[in-house]
């Protein structure tokens, strides 16, 4: 990994948008630096504890480690990462829109329909129906990964229920308060109208029936979920209230929330609730956290839910492969941001080329997600590969392979002073009456010298993400 | 406001309450044990605490003897115990992180840093935490938690079923303090008056921190009616009957002028008052102090359920 | 020929429950096989909600109460005028593609001998429509029908492994074998006339009604006669074909069809929910009678 693209450091010489940092980490003393590290700590685990979603079941002091040395894009690299996401964003809509109706896509022939209507992920239950303003995914996550000054790839799409993006918000109202000279000497473009973009989102998407100003609400699983805080944060920050599925009910045309003073109607829910629990009803009836008959206002335009179910079917492993083909399809234009190069295993020659090289390779289960079916040829042992290669013989179809990719680094706060990290980036994109996304994105860091996995729960850490404003 | 909320503040209030209330129980069967024993000794004296605290059955299941360190250990510690302080403590902790955004910083600094230093005590030897120290304990932090809370809180909704729920716990909590005195520690009648009887009754005082509170009061000899007037007809005793009961009934009426809706369970409550406002002390011993006490549980257990109907169910039309 | 229908169901809660959400599969769909003349869904208690028209085709209504209840009725009435079409669904407007109907859901699981039983039909078909014949009349063979011997969540390869089930046993095998053999194929419920059907149509109850609990997922499996279900399977060229294994047949005119879906729980034509804990019974009378041939 030695040849990855260093974000500050082009040679001896600092790249232009860093310029202003390298004073600023040359100027610092240790001892500082070890203070503001532990200021930076003590205001998490404030919040934290504020918000204590680590009281229970794991360890309690359990935080995603905060690197203070920010990630830095230019305006340019922003405004072309801008294009390209809201292009995929638009085609991602696009395509369930599509997949749900007439399957235009899959009639002209430019992806396989098995890959569609087999799909887990594909939800029948939604045919035929048109959300408000057409939009399926409300909410969409691209992770990006940067190999080189102007090489942007993308490496997979979230188009359910994204988290992060409190870290986003938090990562960057604790930069602003350990230290404001910087956000004076440098101009930075500001991420907190996010909260109010997500709020105007989510009520330009009303129902049609809905008249005045629409209840908006948070959905969540609860307390014990792993991403509670986010969900608390996210409802506290716009002034909606956060729900549980016992909490709203479905009467006629409606769902309604039980509140102190009688039901109120509810138009728009930001659901944070997996599709298969969202309504006992209509999918899952052992399911406690949903709301029964759900489904039915939704298909009869009594409600919103963002995203819609079934969204889940344009972020499918092996669908992403046919992102670019959906821009040129939907949108007639080429794609701004590329894929990464994918090898389909279903197919005989790509399956022979990647059996070739696997230990080269990483290897990714269609269907599943979060790393579990997964292969990474170049950090696995001779008996994980070979014990990959059976499952991937057996079924082939279920796997993707794609090269193991030189993910560029960002300077980084060490043990031993500052040294390169791996990261990767992930914005979030808002799609309603309008797209949009605010200037930032959450940015993953790999703390461990020369690893590749930037997940929190194997050694994974947060930074601040600037866009320097012209 | 969402009813689960309202709900999770309500119960939050009364969990901190009921915590507060063992605690007072530990304090009074602590002094009870410390004088010389009684007709039935020592062991009526705890039994009877433990029918204060609705847990007899409880205990005698899992400890079955009733020795002065099973009971503080049940009554403190024991999570099994759902009136234990632990128990209280941990369910009042987790209604109010449901509901962490209607709470300020300091209401939850406050309620989590009990939590937290309950969590310490349960790690510490047991011989290192005498029974007065675990009660001041957790006086202080009910106190601390309430003082956040009229500090800090705005005066809105939350505020109100906070308070609902400290007023109807604490209600229900003094009838049954002072029942457990007169009937439970005092069964036979010829006891009334005795030495034993005063030093029982001036330990209730104490156990409710009115001591001192009393005498200024009062004065002179510490008698059954004048304890009587004193912790259920007094307006200025903060425990009294009469002051919870007018506790509810404001925040009932604060709740149905700001939703613009009088209620069934606002009624409820003014009627309630209204009879504690007219009554007499000889009016209550003319009833039977246990017979009045066990109305006034009733009717406060009737008040609890019409506020659940009416506002935490949100079926509410 | 015309069909006239009478189905009542009605649940009874006790004691009685918070509120009932249900929704209603029961309002058959135009095609060329059968027109609606009048049609009317009553409901003793609450209110109507949205109504849509899925991406199958099918009418779906909602409809909710509020509590206490401690007993719902849901009563059907109506007269269609139906069309033999030789159990080939025609004129019938929908989004979803067939092969979305290949996927499993956990009754409609194929086994080994499910799988087995669909390879072995095949041997020798001469087409698609064959193929489907063969599908039917080998799960025709291998289930006797037998009131009594399964309930509501008895799956295809629990029916087969006995041998012995009703139409919705049929119905599930039958979608489990032609899937396991890349065939799409779906559920359907409906109605089936009596007096010239040859006895057979005995089935249970197709609405299932769920508890409040979610462990308590409650079928209450009745035998009564007139409410039916039966298998369409996906024919290259000619469409979706309906297929009555139970009875060893296609459906003609004296079947009426309500709705479809990926199994029997898919397809019900009164789902539900109650809120509280009141223990459930349900009484259903159906009566599907020939008006005029």
């Amino acid at each position: 990994m030695t040849d990855s693209f260093n974000e500050m450091f082009e040679g001896e010489r600092i790249r232009p948008p860093y310029t202003r940092l390298g004073d600023w980490t040359e100027s610092m003393p240790q001892e500082l630096k070890r203070l503001k590290q532990a200021e930076a700590e003590a205001l998490f685990r404030r919040i934290g504890i504020t918000f204590a979603v680590y009281g229970e079941g794991g360890d309690p002091d359990r935080l995603i480690p905060f690197d203070m040395f920010p990630r830095v894009f230019t305006q340019g690299e922003w405004r072309r990462l801008e294009r390209g996401i809201v292009q995929r964003a638009r085609a991602l809509n696009a395509f369930l829109a599509d997949v749900y109706d007439r399957g235009e896509i899959v009639k002209a022939g430019r992806i396989p329909g098995h890959l569609v209507w087999r799909n887990e992920a594909y939800e029948p239950a939604v045919a035929g129906i048109r959300p408000p303003r057409g939009v399926y995914s409300h909410i969409v996550g691209i992770d990006i990964v940067r190999t080189g000054p102007e090489d942007f790839f993308v490496l997979e799409d979230n188009c359910r229920t994204p988290s992060g993006v409190s870290y986003m918000l938090e990562n960057r109202e604790i930069m602003m308060r350990l230290f404001p000279g910087l956000f004076r000497e440098n101009r930075i473009e500001p991420v907190d109208g996010y909260s109010e973009s997500l709020r105007r989102m989510l009520a330009s998407v009303a129902p049609a029936k809905c008249s005045g100003e629409p209840t908006i609400v948070i959905l969540t699983p609860g307390p014990l979920n792993s991403a509670y805080y986010e969900h608390s944060f996210l409802a506290d920050l716009m002034g909606v209230e956060l729900v549980e599925g016992q909490d709203l009910f479905v009467e006629g045309e409606y769902v309604w929330m039980r509140t102190t003073q009688g039901p109120k109607k509810v138009d728009v829910i930001y659901r944070r609730i997996d599709d298969a629990f969202i309504d006992p009803l209509c999918f899952r009836p052992d399911s406690m956290l949903g709301v029964a008959g759900l489904m039915d206002v939704y298909r009869s335009g009594g409600v919103t839910l963002a995203s819609a179910p079934g969204a889940g079917v344009a972020d499918d492993k092996a669908v992403y492969v046919f992102v670019p083909e959906m821009i040129r399809f939907y949108l007639g234009e080429e794609p701004i941001l590329q894929n990464v190069p994918t090898w389909q295993c279903g197919k005989r020659d790509d399956l022979r080329y990647v059996l070739e090289h696997l230990p080269e390779l990483v290897v990714k289960e269609v269907h599943g997600s979060g790393g579990y079916g997964m292969l990474v040829g170049p950090k696995a042992t001779a008996e994980q590969v070979a014990a990959f290669r059976e499952r991937l013989v057996a079924h082939p179809a279920n796997y993707i392979a794609q090269p193991t990719l030189a993910l560029s680094t960002c300077p980084t706060f060490v043990d031993e002073g500052v040294a390169p990290r791996h990261v990767d980036l992930r914005p979030y994109c808002l799609v309603g009456e309008r797209i949009e996304l605010v200037p930032g994105g959450l940015t993953r860091v790999a703390l461990t010298e020369g690893s590749l996995v930037v997940n929190s729960s194997q050694g994974g850490g947060v930074k601040d993400t600037w866009v320097l404003a012209e | 406001m969402l009813s689960r909320t309202a709900e999770n503040l309500y119960w939050l209030a009364r969990y901190m309450e009921r915590a507060e209330k063992t605690a007072r129980l530990l304090e009074v069967g602590s002094r009870i044990s410390l004088m010389p024993g009684g007709a039935d000794g020592y062991r009526n004296e705890w039994d009877a605490l433990l029918l204060a605290a609705g847990t007899a059955e409880g205990f005698d299941r899992k400890y079955g003897d009733a020795v002065q360190r099973n009971i503080e250990s049940y009554l403190f510690f024991d999570t099994d115990n759902p009136s234990s302080i632990a128990s209280c403590i941990g369910r009042a902790r987790e209604n109010g992180r449901i509901v962490r955004t209607a709470l300020t910083t300091q209401v939850w600094d406050a309620l989590n840093t009990a939590f937290q230093e309950l969590k310490e005590l349960q790690r510490t030897p047991r011989s290192e935490l005498p029974l007065s120290q675990l009660v001041d304990w957790t006086l202080r932090h009910t106190a601390q938690l309430r003082g956040a809370i009229d500090a800090t809180q705005l005066r809105n909704d939350n505020y109100d079923f906070l308070h609902l729920g400290y007023s109807i716990e604490r209600g229900d909590n003094t009838a049954r303090l002072l029942d457990v005195k007169y009937f439970v520690l005092l069964p036979r009648i010829d006891f009334v008056g005795s030495g034993l009887d005063n030093y029982q009754w001036t330990t209730l005082l104490r156990a409710l921190s009115a001591h001192r509170a009393f005498h200024w009061a009062y004065g002179g000899d510490v008698t059954a009616h004048k304890i009587a007037h004193f912790l259920i007809l007094n307006p200025q005793c903060p425990r009294s009957l009469r002051s919870c009961t007018q506790g509810m009934s404001d925040h009932l009426d604060r709740l149905a002028r700001g939703y613009q809706r009088t209620t069934s369970v606002q009624s409820k409550a003014r009627a309630l008052l209204g009879e504690l406002v007219e009554m007499t002390v000889e009016d209550v011993f003319e009833e039977g102090l246990h017979e009045f006490l066990t109305r006034y549980i009733g009717e406060v257990a009737t008040v609890g359920g019409l506020v659940a109907e009416t506002y935490l169910s949100g079926d509410m039309r | 020929m015309i069909l006239t229908v009478f189905h009542a169901t009605t649940y009874r809660y006790d004691p009685p429950v918070r509120g009932v959400v249900q929704s209603h599969r029961l309002t058959p769909a135009r095609s060329r096989g059968q027109r609606v003349l009048d049609w009317d869904v009553a409901v003793s208690d609450g209110v109507a909600g949205g109504g849509f028209r899925d991406g199958a085709g099918d009418w779906v209504q909602s409809h909710s109460a509020h509590g206490p209840l401690s007993a719902i009725t849901v009563t059907v009435r109506g007269r269609v005028e139906t069309t033999d079409l030789a159990g080939v669904l025609r004129g019938h407007r929908e989004r979803i593609p067939p092969e979305a109907f290949l996927r499993e859901t956990p009754p409609t699981r194929a086994d080994v001998a499910l799988t087995d039983l669909g390879r072995d039909a095949l041997a020798g078909a001469s087409d698609a429509l064959d193929r489907a014949h063969r599908l039917a009349g080998a799960v025709h063979a291998a289930i006797a029908f037998q009131p009594g011997a399964t309930h509501a969540h008895t799956t295809a390869a629990e029916a087969l492994g006995l041998g012995e089930g009703v139409c919705q046993d049929h119905a599930h095998a039958l979608i489990a074998a032609a899937r396991s053999q890349g065939i799409p194929a779906r559920y359907v419920s409906g109605y089936l006339a009596m007096g010239l059907a040859d006895g057979q149509s005995q089935s249970q109850v197709q609405g299932v009604m769920i508890g409040a609990e979610p462990q308590q997922v409650q079928g209450v499996a009745t035998d009564y006669e007139a409410a039916h279900a039966w298998a369409e399977l996906w024919v290259d060229g000619l469409g979706w074909v309906g297929f009555d294994a139970a009875n060893a047949c296609c459906p003609d005119a004296r079947y009426l069809r309500l709705g479809s879906g990926l199994d029997s729980r898919g397809a019900a034509p009164i789902r539900g929910i109650a809120r509280g804990a009141g223990a459930e019974s349900l009484d259903v009378a159906v009566a599907v009678e020939i008006a005029q041939q």
